[in-house]
């Protein structure tokens, strides 16, 4: 395509100018641990790794227009396999971590192999009857999976036990997958994808695949929730079946959409947003799920497009 | 199975059926999945265990439920849901927000213990049925279940109501267009159906006791029996319900490993190849 | 004058003696005592929880928040009977809240998760609730204690002595499954089949089950002397019901796990529960007066009849503070808290008896045979009919010997094959 005006040019992808905001949200993120306590530290390590599953889920919510009530069980299987990797089988954690995101990746394909031909609300309750299933093996599965009790281990490479230390690992991995997934919504495949969030059946006719496209992007995403699950279990040590249970998805969801479907990067505003809320709400209550409620209600009604959205909204129309 | 199971199987579809046709009135015509379905059966129930202690009436607990669970599916539509309207991820998701308050709310008012709804004297101890001794309380629950199938039967089949609600499942703009006052009917189905939940949750407080996880459990066997029976279909919801309380006391005797699974496989796969359910119509 | 009045008096004659002693002036300045407490304030066992915080406060209002001098600061975190929250607020208590030591817990799960976190972190936790074996048996950690707990087939070993003086010969086991349900019919199994009774059937099914017919139908056909019931909770409200409307109650005796009888459950239960008989350390309506006292100034408090949860509480932070006055104070010297509470004998115990701990860190009791009747104002309470003395975890077998045999599990209950 030849261009009338000219492209500003790219690094890796992105402009001069978010180059320049990239460093200085990283460079930011990375000094945090000097000046917050280590509880703080261990709190912003759960908001990069909940951001990364929130990421997750809006590349099928945002990019390919289905919303998956599936992905907490995608994100806790990693975590079962990484520590049973660990505990169990010996692995050294390199492995354990490879080993949770190809489980995660191989039950996201099962996953999409059944839900890729439907959209909206079957695929909400698709994906929920899915994660349950995951979550009634986790839960029986007692031999293999310490069922109820779930299973404990020391997961995290002797290097990285202090919180700092751990911080940094994550916020460098968190880095890498963020930039990741980001290239790959921007790609070719990431714009077909919008278009089958626009129109199925546009895409149908222009020839697209709509199904093929479906399955891979949400083997991606699965890919990338495997990523937080074995962060998640390496950050507690410890896994058990409401790691995979319906809660953990609804709670993706919901910090996907406090930060804003389809903007991506939303996620860690949500994932930060909504940590952030319950450490506040619950020093002084033990009614944090209905400020949950309520905040969930809150956000349909007033904000739908979360946190971010609502800024570019306000931004675009300042820009008029 | 043996006669004691099946009566057991069915007893418990009985209960699915009340509270799930509620929910698939609600599914059909409004196009609303109400995730709040099963903290109203919860909530229904504590209210209709609070009215039915107090008055030592059954009949008036059952009145009670039904009536405060209307009045909070009237707040929950008119209040809320309306401000999302045609958006089913928001409505969807707002009505799970609503389910988290309710149930915390019903925390904070009745605390975490168990409670039993007290059941009426006259259905108290068992009877000999086909050769086994039968709790006579599951049995008036059975014979409920068939009761409000009938009387919805006759409300779709053979009133005006009826018969705009299947109409406007099937297509709810061309019934507005025809000058009906679409909105009325969708209100008045979202009462009903909230209503229902109310009744199943007093009716299911008697036997199987009301508790705080009470809400997410008979809420995901109604999705279960909404899904494989199909959206917006009374017969659908019966052999929903049917199939989904026979096979959930069979999979507790013979397979109590794969409990979920029995459940949840066979709706992932119609889910997968066929959405519409057993029943279903598209829309 | 009871030990009790003892130690108070002592301890306020030692304050108001020794002001102007060094040790006390450097105690004043420490600051307060910090205790976590986690219990689980939402979610399934929610009505658990609000009692073991209940338990704990009713001793501080007792000793009026004042510990070997020392205020006490007790903060309240809910685990929300869900492990992952269990191990955020354990981390809140330890990194944020710089408290000395934790104590609560109420599910199994939660509290395998928080020990092994404060197995990184060596803050000293106590279980009193807590009954998966292995924390004090095979896994054992050594900053866990189990003050005023037990472990779960500690009381059912001796329950199944008393099953077969009783002449039964044939009992079938229904309990959830799990761990903690594993162990307590593998104590009853093992004792009451090496007796040379038979254990015809065992059902498990899973937590929350809330139809129980499946298996009532079943349980009626066996030919059996007894049916003991391992249940909790919900489950334990619902079993009772359905056993009782199903026509099985007065037709077979039913035996229940503690937590079955507790009044936690039986509260809201009518005639029911009437006659359920259970082993446990604690029967509330005991006529020894220590007891009688501290069920007294319990229901007079919080309007209920105490149940397990505030008992195990109560009787686990006075372990705690009774350690804690050996120590004047010094809550900072872990491994010397973690010892002195380990060689402590509580003397203060509601259940009027003084009880230490045997060398695996777990408290010997004597196990109370108790049966459900019905007080005078209506309401249902346990009464012991008779008692075991002096049970350990191990009951009459040596520690080392039963240690070699495998864990209770699904698969695994003792039986012995005749």
């Amino acid at each position: 395509m030849t261009q009338a005006t000219s492209q500003p040019s790219k690094i890796a992808g992105m402009t001069g100018r978010a180059v320049i905001v990239a460093l200085a949200v990283l460079t930011a993120a990375a000094a945090l641990p000097l000046v917050l306590t280590n509880y703080q530290v261990g709190l912003a390590t759960e908001m990069l790794i909940f951001g990364v599953l929130a990421m997750s889920i809006d590349i099928l919510a945002g990019f390919a227009g289905r919303t998956s009530l599936g992905h907490g069980a995608i994100f806790g299987v990693s975590g079962y396999v990484v520590v049973y990797a660990s505990a169990q089988a010996g692995l050294p954690p390199a492995m354990a971590f490879a080993l949770g995101v190809i489980a995660a990746s191989l039950v996201a394909v099962i996953f999409a192999l059944l839900a890729v031909r439907t959209s909206g609300v079957y695929f909400l309750l698709l994906t929920l009857a899915l994660g349950m299933i995951v979550w009634g093996i986790c839960l029986r599965w007692t031999q293999v999976t310490g069922g109820e009790n779930g299973m404990r281990g020391d997961v995290r490479p002797a290097l990285l036990v202090t919180h700092r230390a751990f911080y940094w690992a994550v916020l460098a991995g968190v880095t890498a997958v963020s930039y990741a997934m980001w290239r790959f919504v921007r790609s070719p495949f990431g714009l077909t994808l919008l278009g089958i969030r626009d129109s199925e059946s546009r895409m149908r006719s222009l020839g697209y695949n709509v199904s093929l496209h479906l399955f891979i992007g949400f083997t991606v995403s699965g890919f990338f929730a495997g990523i937080a699950g074995a962060l998640y279990a390496m950050f507690n040590n410890f896994v058990s079946p409401s790691t995979v249970a319906l809660a953990q998805s609804v709670e993706g969801v919901l910090m996907m959409i406090a930060g804003g479907v389809g903007t991506l990067f939303g996620g860690f505003v949500g994932a930060a947003a909504i940590i952030a809320l319950e450490n506040a709400v619950s020093a002084y209550t033990e009614r944090w799920q209905m400020v949950l409620g309520i905040t969930f209600i809150l956000i349909m009604i007033f904000a739908p497009e979360g946190i971010i959205g609502t800024l570019r909204a306000i931004l675009t129309r300042k820009q008029r | 199975m043996n006669t004691f199971q099946l009566f057991n199987g069915l007893t418990f579809a009985a209960l699915l059926f009340v509270v799930a046709s509620g929910f698939t009135l609600i599914f059909g015509l409004l196009r609303i999945v109400n995730l709040a379905h099963g903290a109203l059966y919860l909530f229904g129930g504590y209210i209709g265990f609070a009215v039915a202690t107090k008055t030592g009436s059954f009949v008036l607990g059952g009145l009670g439920a039904m009536a405060a669970m209307a009045a909070i599916g009237f707040v929950l539509d008119q209040g809320l849901l309306r401000f999302v309207r045609g958006h089913d991820l928001r409505q969807v998701l707002l009505t799970l927000g609503f389910a988290f308050v309710l149930n915390d709310l019903a925390l904070v008012i009745w605390g975490g213990d168990s409670f039993t709804v007290p059941i009426p004297q006259v259905l108290r101890g068992g009877l000999r049925v086909f050769g086994v001794f039968y709790p006579t309380y599951r049995l008036f629950v059975l014979a409920t279940g068939i009761v409000v199938f009938a009387t919805l039967w006759v409300l779709l089949n053979h009133t005006r109501l009826g018969a705009l609600i299947r109409a406007g499942v099937d297509d709810a703009e061309m019934v507005e267009a025809s000058g009906v006052n679409i909105g009325r009917v969708f209100l008045v189905t979202f009462l009903l159906g909230s209503a229902l939940a109310g009744l199943g949750g007093l009716m299911g407080g008697a036997f199987l006791s009301l508790y705080p996880s009470a809400d997410a459990e008979i809420l995901v066997f109604s999705l279960a029996v909404v899904i494989i029976g199909g959206r917006g279909s009374l017969i659908g919801v019966g052999v929903g319900s049917l199939l989904v309380g026979l096979l959930n006391t069979l999979g507790q005797v013979m397979f109590p490993e794969l409990a979920y699974f029995v459940i949840f496989g066979p709706m992932a796969v119609l889910l997968a190849f066929r959405p519409l359910g057993l029943f279903g119509r598209a829309a | 004058m009871n030990r009790r009045l003892f130690l108070k008096t002592s301890t306020a004659a030692l304050a108001a003696g020794t002001a102007g002693a060094p040790w006390r002036g450097a105690l004043a300045q420490a600051g307060p005592i910090k205790i976590g407490l986690l219990a689980p304030l939402t979610g399934v066992v929610a009505s658990g929880g609000k009692e073991m915080v209940e338990g704990v406060q009713f001793y501080l209002d007792q000793v009026k928040s004042e510990i070997a001098g020392r205020k006490v600061e007790l903060v309240i975190e809910d685990d929300a009977s869900n492990p992952d929250t269990a191990l955020q607020k354990a981390r809140r208590l330890v990194e944020q809240g710089n408290c000395h030591m934790l104590i609560g817990d109420l599910l199994a799960n939660t509290g395998l998760a928080v020990a092994n976190y404060v197995k990184g972190t060596g803050t000293p936790y106590f279980i009193p609730i807590i009954a998966a074996d292995d924390l004090t048996q095979r896994q054992r950690i050594k900053n866990v204690i189990r003050v005023a707990g037990y472990s779960a087939s500690a009381f059912t070993h001796p329950f199944g002595d008393w099953a077969l003086k009783q002449g039964y010969k044939k009992i079938a086991t229904i309990s959830q499954d799990y761990t903690f349900g594993h162990e307590q019919c593998g104590g009853l199994s093992q004792v009451f089949t090496e007796g040379g009774g038979e254990i015809v059937q065992q059902f498990w099914h899973p937590l929350n089950t809330a139809d129980f017919s499946p298996y009532l139908g079943q349980l009626a056909d066996l030919k059996v002397d007894a049916i003991f019931a391992m249940e909790t909770g919900a489950d334990a409200t619902r079993f009772i019901q359905q056993y009782a409307s199903f026509g099985l109650k007065g037709k077979i005796p039913l035996l229940g796990a503690m937590n079955a009888t507790d009044q936690s459950v039986i509260r809201t239960l009518g005639e029911e529960c009437d006659g359920i008989i259970a082993a446990a350390h604690f029967a509330e309506g005991s006529d020894n007066p220590v007891t009688q006292k501290f069920t007294k100034e319990y229901e007079a408090k919080y309007g209920k009849i105490p149940s397990l949860y505030g008992f195990s509480m109560y009787s686990g932070i006075m372990w705690v503070a009774e350690a804690l006055e050996k120590l004047g104070g010094k809550v900072e010297d872990r491994e010397l808290l973690i010892d002195t509470v380990l060689k402590t004998e509580l003397v203060g115990s509601p259940l009027g008896k003084t009880v230490k701990l045997d060398s695996y860190g777990n408290p010997i009791y004597d196990v109370q045979i108790r049966k459900v009747v019905k007080r005078a104002d209506g309401k249902y309470w346990n009464v012991p009919v008779t008692s075991y003395p002096n049970v350990s975890q191990f009951w009459k077998y040596d520690p080392e010997t039963y240690m070699k045999q495998p864990p209770y599990s699904r698969t695994f209950q003792g039986i012995k094959k005749t």
